[in-house]
């Protein structure tokens, strides 16, 4: 990877380097792997047999350069620019003397300047990623070397190698699992680096060899593996082992890939497979792609063009030439004779054309590129150093990592973002519920006190401090016995497939599937239903703190299609009761019809809930006689045992049981959402930008939280689910999709005409399924429209849509969406939406769906994510954002920009976008400008002075016209400018629009300029031109010398093109002030110093303007001239920049005029676009009435399987079957815990794992469902060890206060207790968001000071203060 | 406080730079600034320009074309190609005092020494007075470096050689006797041209610096030799050298030959009738370029110059106009300033 294998091929194209942008293209990337490798052979062990394949060694390498090929190859990828091999070929140029009409220097000191300062910034770029490769190739792992491990480097690992992995290391290589310290040969790996997906998923080797176990056994290992060639599918592995005469296959469910990391398990043993380039991370993270802004394209397009003019000046100029030497040249030779080579006016004119190309060079602007970076660099900067895009809770700043795009987040169209840890903060939090018809844990009035968060540890002593709960009449309800509400909590706290660990007493913690799942038991646990520990075939509460043990009969697990799961236990009186939680859909059906009044309650509780973007499941019982369950688990049993059909049976016996149930409530789970996430969506789809949000999701989930940050609202026309499961279907739902579109909006556009909003119409949510069968019946509701696939109608159709639509499409179906026939029509519904979800997407497919709409659409795109599986898309799309600090730091390094907050993006694109995409414009149009009215010059010159190629100007002067006197300003301008203040950017989002119109700098306003440029040209040579012929100075001497004409065009253009870029400035720092004055004070004192006497006795030869200067410009007759020009040059554009502010004012004028006006007036601000967005965040409070046909998403992220390993007691060790409190192997790993914790907070939310494929009749019967993830920490998963500490502490103090009594604990230590608590409480409050958000959303408060919560905890200063308080009490 | 400073360390400074809160000036291009300032500069421009308009017209000029193309003209025998010394006399009459010290041009048209080829074919060096120059010449100064025998020229190169070598005599005719107007050479070139860029060579007698190298091709006389009636006047300080050395900016200039500012013409040249002899050396007519002699006299922005008083006439006058539309606009379409 260090050097690029294609090099050689590619030196060709140098000379064409339009052809080689092509060719790149097309198999730049692939060509570089030097063999295809059919399958892969690994013999364990036996390093010499594997070392014939030549297989790739582990050692990774994404830096480009080494100090030996740093100078070639980065200048060999500098002169693929094509100016700058356009200035190399000048150079060459310059040095034949017949042509060289200007002194070598006056092109290679800017050359030479700009190549040296790009190739200082790649290789500092590249010094990073050398810094990085090494520190991850330096990493150690523990490799079994005849048959002892030795420590060895992760680049020194063999494929073939056998490695020793402890728990919490990252996995070095993709290997194959042998053995493991768990039993059966398990292991449970986190994927987040890989996939994103934060639960752990369960690993197996092939039992024969797990049974090997240790290192003395393994060294003899000698078993082959032939296996796939390296590729990049994360959930695929297909090979056989050859051991012992015997093959086994071999799968993904044996194989660790590099990335992930060990969890939970002691220790394992792999053998290496693929390593390095070739493992699955590797592939899929692809090549480092360079990313050029569009407007890169349009300046390298435009560079050609101006080459182009260029070229055809020359040819002018040379026509000219032929003309001339004919006509009077050949006369003129009594005083002019022809070089004795030249003899031929035909070749003069050749040699003309050259010289010509040489002295118009300067068109296209040499400094152009160095300017640009520097001006990014800049930009870049103050994106570094802007402190309202620091997070104070996590102390990260933004952070630029590439200088190149900066201008590009000004023209942002479609937005990308990952969901978990993106939109939200992947912490669920139990927020309310509804028992037996009445509902608890009111919305927080945003007006009103802030309302007390309550304390459980008095009343409960295993209690998780980190629980928040709001709504006291809860806990009364609990405190004061009420049946229903024990149920629903004892509910909670049996129906789950969370694990539980308890490393010392009262020390609890949830390794639940999904987070969700986690905060329900530990909600259950804070309202005094413990869950303590399970065996298969129990489970032990502690129930109002008494121990109960119930004795498990069966779990009748989740699954997507059943969108429920139930328990059946055996209470200690003997009682046999079911339990059920899920989806409000399907339960509510199953309910006795004596429920009927409850559940309608219930409903709109639920309803409610939904409407708030929580995700509700609903809880029901049974109680059964012990005959029900005999005859039920007979039933169960054979279909258990059945062979065929082994699903269906089970379901339809699970059916059978859970019938006729007792409604006892409904819970409602809030998927936080990171601070600010609403308003900033709302903030950038108001400046028109669309946001598809491509998420690992359920589908539920992701709609749910697409309604709780309002990408989805009430009022949007229609939202249209695509989830066809084949070509056909998805194709078919697609045409619906669009029919409806257009029919919706014909509709809507009639009656806007009659005059009436159609703002009642049917806020459908309509499921637009197919009706094939593998999808299933039971979640389906009926299709409105059976038509038949329409074809794509005309893009014009779509493009006119109006109404707001949303689309929801499916993994499954996204895949048939992408294919090369469907595509297009994809996008063309798509993109008359204005939001997309894409649920259950693989990483490779949302970089798909990137590549799609930068193929089809031909806007800016920005990907945002924080996980691994974002890495792709990041990579992409147009500009890269990653989320830092929640997931990882994989999609950062992969990112252009980072920052840790989703509402930073607001800021990012609509204060530092803009500005840069405008600063960026401005310049570019002065650049060009300034450039033709320099050189043109030069060519009006021609026709005067026998198209000779003669200067206007001294040379000394081009050489440093665009790299010192026009440098500073110009850059000062695209560095600082602003049009309107920050605060305006953000309260006037349609600002945004003209960096996504592209209006600021196309093709128009390059004209536009150049034909300024060339305007004042004229202007500078005709002007002193027709006064200077026959002017003289006062003493008589004529003023038409050419040295004379030279000083006084020179002037008047620096003059001119200063007061330019003080007319274009529209915002002048002191910094302005001093480039733009002390430039023109430059040009002068430089002047002076070259014709100064000192400089010409040094050398003569070189500086023969000596005194031209000094005397030129004593003239009043130079001075009127100059006065004169600069007027003719400015008058017109002062006067159309007038008139164009007034007849066709920009909003961005009248903002500034407003501001103008404002400042003076001290008025108070008016709102007129900016109340817009503002009121959006209150839309939902408002509209409660109008949410009806909306059900929930429910609280279910995890797939089935789970109960059956539960039931099966394979995933419980022996030390938590045997229930060892105390026994705990790490209960002195503060330092294990500790990191476990971090890695909570970095997981990515409940998807469940990589069987993307919901069809349970494809799930094998005899293969254990071991991809099921095990445990993740539950829904509140940060707790603080100092607090814990504390709170067990004090718990030791008061455990008669808080003793199963009941009675309301009021000892003094307790209510001490929570008056200190209350301090870090108070401050957890306290602060405002550092974005000044006027937080108008329940959720979103409850979001910040979850967060904030969590935050205050974590930097501490708040818990050791608590333990002090503590240890004082004691 | 440890801890909290730990935290805050990575918090980018608060500095009104680093935020972009730098205190700033916007200007706008708002009515009450534009339109007046529009007014304002077009009425010192038509101010500037009625100034420069009136002196141009009191500036007086007498341009005499004598190539002799005509063959009427005088000159007209001089341009046979044999002829050699010829000299012919322009006659003509001036009918009104021509005020002041006059300045005596001669002009050349269609003559290209803006020519690239032409402008880099000196030797800077050897025109400071550098020796070794004088021995190996610059080759900028081809075609013109050596002669055919191999010599250096000095000094060498195409402007030098192509050197004016037309001479003026001016006679006052009064009664039908000839008293001659004398010119004044001295200090018709640029000082810095005259005491820094050019120097002889220091050596005395400036002959010696000479030995071995050739007068340029065209010369009659060699450098040193240039200005027989004044030493001073020699080599590479001679004036008309340096008048000539200093190149047009235009195909048609002229360039000063001298001034008439001696005894009795010092408040200038009194009416009447007046012949120029010509000596007739250069010829033109082969690429079709004119000669012509120019007197003129000066104000304090120099010679005759209308073009200028009219532009600034014409640009002040604009400059009102646009105002007014302007204002007719702005009235028209204003900025709803009270929303």
């Amino acid at each position: 990877m260090t050097v690029p294998k294609d090099i050689p091929d590619k030196w060709f194209p140098i000379v064409l380097p339009l052809k080689r942008k092509k060719q790149k293209g097309l198999n730049g990337a692939k060509s570089t792997k030097k063999r295809t490798e059919e399958e892969r052979r690994v013999r364990a062990n036996d390093r010499e047999y594997n070392e014939k394949f030549q297989y790739a060694s582990n050692c990774i390498m994404t830096s480009k350069y080494n100090i030996v090929t740093f100078l070639p190859v980065n200048l060999f990828e500098q002169f693929q620019e094509v100016a700058n091999t356009y200035f190399l070929f000048l150079l060459i140029l310059q040095l034949i003397p017949q042509i060289s009409s200007l002194s070598w220097f006056t092109t290679i000191v800017p050359l030479a300047l700009v190549l040296s300062i790009t190739a200082v910034k790649d290789a500092t770029d590249d010094y990073f990623r050398h810094k990085s490769d090494n520190q991850v190739n330096n990493r150690q792992s523990q490799v079994l070397i005849r048959g002892s491990l030795q420590n060895e480097k992760w680049m020194n690992v063999r494929v073939g190698d056998i490695i020793k992995l402890e728990n919490n290391q990252f996995v070095a290589a993709d290997l194959l699992l042998l053995s493991s310290s768990e039993p059966h040969g398990l292991c449970y790996i986190e994927t987040a680096e890989l996939d994103g997906e934060s639960n752990m998923k369960v690993r197996q080797s092939v039992s024969v060899i797990s049974a090997l176990g240790d290192p003395n056994n393994l060294a003899s290992f000698d078993g082959e593996v032939v296996c796939e060639p390296p590729n990049n599918k994360l959930d695929r592995f297909c090979g056989t082992l050859y051991w012992r005469d015997k093959k086994y296959t071999l799968t993904n469910q044996n194989m660790l890939l590099r990335g992930c990391v060990l969890r939970n398990t002691e220790a394992c043993y792999g053998l290496v497979i693929f390593a390095g380039p070739d493992t699955k991370l590797m592939q899929n993270s692809g090549r480092t792609k360079f990313k050029r802004t569009s407007i890169d394209r349009l300046m390298n397009t435009l560079v050609l063009w101006i080459f182009g003019f260029l070229v055809c000046m020359g040819v002018i100029l040379a026509v000219g030439n032929a003309v001339w030497e004919r006509e009077v040249g050949s006369l003129f030779q009594s005083y002019l004779p022809w070089d004795p080579p030249v003899d031929n006016f035909l070749f003069s004119a050749f040699l003309s054309f050259w010289s010509y190309v040489i002295i118009l060079n300067t068109v296209v602007p040499i400094s152009l590129y160095v300017s640009v970076e520097v001006i990014r660099l800049g930009h870049s900067y103050f994106i570094n150093w802007d402190q309202q895009m620091f997070c104070s809770q996590c102390n990260t700043p933004a952070e630029a990592r590439t200088t190149t795009l900066n201008e590009e987040l000004g023209q942002v169209e479609y937005i990308f973002s990952d969901k978990t840890g993106t939109l939200t903060q992947n912490i669920m939090s139990f927020n309310k519920c509804s028992i037996n018809g009445k509902t608890y844990g009111e919305g927080t009035d945003p007006l009103g006190p802030q309302p007390k968060r309550l304390d459980f540890t008095p009343f409960n002593p295993l209690a998780d401090p980190n629980f928040c709960f709001y709504d006291d009449t809860l806990l009364e309800s609990v405190k004061v016995g009420d049946t229903h509400t024990h149920k629903f909590f004892r509910l909670l706290s049996l129906c789950h497939t969370v694990m539980s660990e308890e490393k010392r007493e009262g020390e609890l913690f949830y390794k639940a599937q999904s987070p969700d799942e986690g905060a329900l038991v530990t909600a259950a646990r804070n309202f005094g239903f413990v869950f303590r520990s399970r065996t298969p075939g129990t489970i032990t509460t502690t129930e109002m703190g008494r121990p109960v043990t119930y004795t498990l009969l069966a779990i009748l697990d989740f699954n997507n299609i059943r969108k429920r799961m139930s328990v059946i236990v055996r209470n200690p009186e003997g009682r046999i009761c079911l339990y059920c939680k899920g989806a409000d859909t399907v339960l509510l059906e199953r309910l006795h019809p004596c429920n009927q009044e409850l559940m309608n309650i219930t409903s709109d509780h639920l309803n409610e809930y939904a409407a708030d973007g929580l995700r509700t499941l609903a809880l029901a019982y049974r109680d059964l006689s012990e005959d029900e369950w005999e005859a039920w688990s007979e039933s169960h049993r054979c279909a258990d045992k059945a062979a065929s059909c082994r699903e269906d049976r089970l379901a339809a016996a699970y059916e059978q049981i859970e019938q006729d149930m007792m409604l006892l409530g409904a819970t409602a789970i809030e998927d936080k959402l990171q601070e600010g996430v609403p308003e900033t969506i709302a903030v950038l789809s108001l400046a028109n930008i669309k946001i598809w949000v491509l998420t690992g999701d359920k589908q539920e989930t992701a709609v749910n939280i697409g309604y709780s940050c309002k990408m989805l609202t009430d009022d949007m026309t229609e939202v249209f689910i695509i989830s066809g499961h084949t070509v056909q279907s998805v194709r078919q739902e697609l045409g619906r999709a669009r029919e409806r579109m257009i029919d919706l909006s014909r509709t809507r556009d009639g009656e806007k005409e009659e005059g009436m909003e159609g703002g009642f119409m049917e806020n459908g949510f309509k499921e637009a399924q197919e009706g094939d069968g593998t999808g299933g019946g039971g979640k389906q509701l009926q299709c409105p429209s059976p038509s038949p696939s329409a074809p794509p109608p005309p893009s014009n159709l779509m493009d006119n849509i109006s109404g707001e639509f949303a689309l929801v499409i499916n993994g499954h179906s996204l895949a048939h969406a992408l294919e090369a026939d469907m595509e297009t029509e994809f996008v063309s519904t798509a993109c008359a939406c204005k939001a997309v979800i894409c649920c259950r997407v693989t990483p490779l497919q949302k970089a798909q769906v990137v590549e799609l709409i930068k193929k089809h659409k031909k806007a800016v795109t920005l990907a945002i994510g924080d996980g691994a599986n974002d890495v792709s898309m990041i990579k992409s799309a147009h500009i890269g954002v990653g989320i830092s600090g929640q997931e990882g730091i994989q999609a950062v390094l992969a990112s252009d920009y980072s920052f840790s907050q989703f509402r930073f993006l607001q800021r990012l694109l609509l204060v530092h976008g803009r500005w840069s995409y405008l600063r960026m414009c401005r310049f570019l149009c002065y650049f060009f400008y300034k450039n033709f009215a320099f050189t043109m010059v030069h060519f009006w010159f021609g026709f005067f002075c026998g198209f000779s190629a003669q200067t206007v100007y001294d040379q000394y002067f081009i050489t440093l016209y665009n790299i010192v006197y026009t440098s500073l300003p110009v850059l000062a301008m695209g560095i600082f400018d602003q049009d309107v203040p920050e605060q305006r950017s953000l309260e006037y989002p349609k600002l945004y629009e003209p960096g996504q119109l592209n209006l600021l700098f196309n093709k128009r306003e390059f004209f536009i300029c150049i034909a300024q440029g060339i305007y004042t040209s004229v202007v500078l040579f005709f002007v002193p031109c027709a006064i200077l012929s026959n002017a003289t100075q006062s003493t008589g001497v004529p003023l038409a010398d050419y040295q004379t004409f030279a000083v006084t065009t020179a002037t008047t253009l620096v003059i001119v093109v200063s007061v330019q870029i003080a007319l274009d400035t529209g915002f002048w720092t002191v910094i302005n002030h001093v480039f733009v004055w002390g430039s023109l004070g430059l040009y002068f004192t430089i002047m002076f110093a070259l014709h100064s006497q000192t400089l010409f006795k040094i050398f003569p030869n070189q500086f023969h303007f000596v005194g031209s200067a000094q005397i030129t410009l004593l003239q009043p007759v130079v001075w009127l001239t100059i006065a004169l020009a600069t007027a003719i040059c400015i008058v017109p554009v002062l006067a159309f920049r007038f008139l164009k502010v007034d007849l066709k004012p920009q909003l961005s004028d009248t903002v500034r005029h407003t501001q103008l006006v404002r400042q003076k007036k001290r008025k108070p601000v008016g709102r007129s676009v900016g109340g817009a967005w503002r009121g959006v965040g209150s839309v939902s409070e408002g509209r409660l009435g109008a949410r009806g046909s909306r059900r929930s998403g429910y609280a279910f992220a995890h797939q089935e399987g789970f109960g059956e390993l539960i039931t099966s007691g394979k995933n419980m060790r022996l030390s938590s079957l045997a229930l060892a409190n105390f026994a705990s192997r790490h209960s002195s790993s503060w330092i294990d815990t500790l990191r476990r914790k971090k890695n909570s907070h970095a997981h990515t939310p409940p998807s469940a794992s990589g069987e993307s494929s919901p069809a349970p009749s494809c799930v094998s019967v005899s293969v254990p469902p071991l991809s099921n993830s095990s445990s993740v920490l539950g829904g509140t998963p940060d707790i603080p060890i100092e607090e814990d500490r504390g709170a067990t502490l004090v718990q030791n103090t008061q455990t008669v206060a808080a003793s199963p009594t009941q009675t309301p604990p009021a000892s003094a230590p307790a209510s001490e207790e929570a008056a200190v608590l209350t301090p870090a409480a108070v401050r957890a409050h306290g602060g405002d968001s550092p974005g000044g958000w006027t937080v108008t959303l329940g959720t979103v408060q409850e979001a910040l000071f979850g967060w904030k919560t969590r935050t205050t905890a974590s930097n501490s200063p708040g818990p050791p203060s608590v333990a002090k308080e503590t240890s004082q009490i004691e | 406080m440890v801890k909290e400073e730990q935290e805050l360390a990575n918090r980018p400074d608060n500095t009104a730079f680093t935020q972009q809160r730098l205190p700033a000036w916007q200007p706008m291009l708002s009515a009450g600034i534009v339109i007046p300032g529009f007014v304002l500069i077009g009425l010192a421009f038509i101010g500037i320009g009625v100034a420069l308009f009136v002196t141009s017209r009191s500036i007086q000029v007498l341009e005499l074309d004598y190539t002799g193309v005509g063959q009427n003209s005088p000159c007209y025998k001089c341009t046979y190609p044999n002829v050699s010394n010829c000299v012919c006399d322009l006659d003509f009459s001036i009918d009104s005092l021509f005020k002041g010290t006059v300045f005596f041009y001669y002009g050349l048209s269609n003559y290209f020494q803006n020519f690239r080829k032409y402008g880099v074919s000196k030797d800077d060096v050897q025109l400071s007075g550098d020796l070794t120059n004088f021995k190996s010449p610059s080759d900028t100064c081809s075609p013109y470096v050596y002669d055919s025998n191999n010599q250096p020229i000095v000094p060498c190169g195409s402007i030098a050689n192509s050197m004016f070598n037309d001479t003026f005599q001016l006679f006052q005719k009064i009664n039908g006797t000839k008293t001659l107007v004398p010119f004044d050479g001295k200090g018709i070139a640029w000082w810095t041209d005259y005491n820094i860029k050019y120097r002889n060579p220091s050596v005395t007698p400036l002959k010696n610096a000479f030995n071995s190298t050739v007068k340029p091709i065209f010369w009659s006389k060699p450098a040193y030799d240039l200005d027989i009636s004044d030493p001073a006047n020699n080599g590479f300080i001679n004036q008309n050298f340096l008048v000539w050395m200093r190149r047009a900016a235009l195909p048609n200039f002229r360039k000063l030959y001298g001034r008439i500012d001696e005894g009795v013409y010092a408040q200038g040249l009194p009416a009447g009738n007046y012949s120029l002899a010509i000596a007739y050396n250069y010829p033109v007519l082969s690429f079709d370029g004119r000669k012509k002699v120019v007197f003129s006299n000066v104000s304090w922005m120099g010679g005759k110059n209308e073009f200028l008083g009219i532009a600034y006439l014409v640009i002040g006058s604009l400059c009102i106009l646009m105002s007014i539309v302007m204002l007719i606009v702005y009235a028209k379409f204003k900025f709803p300033e009270e929303d």
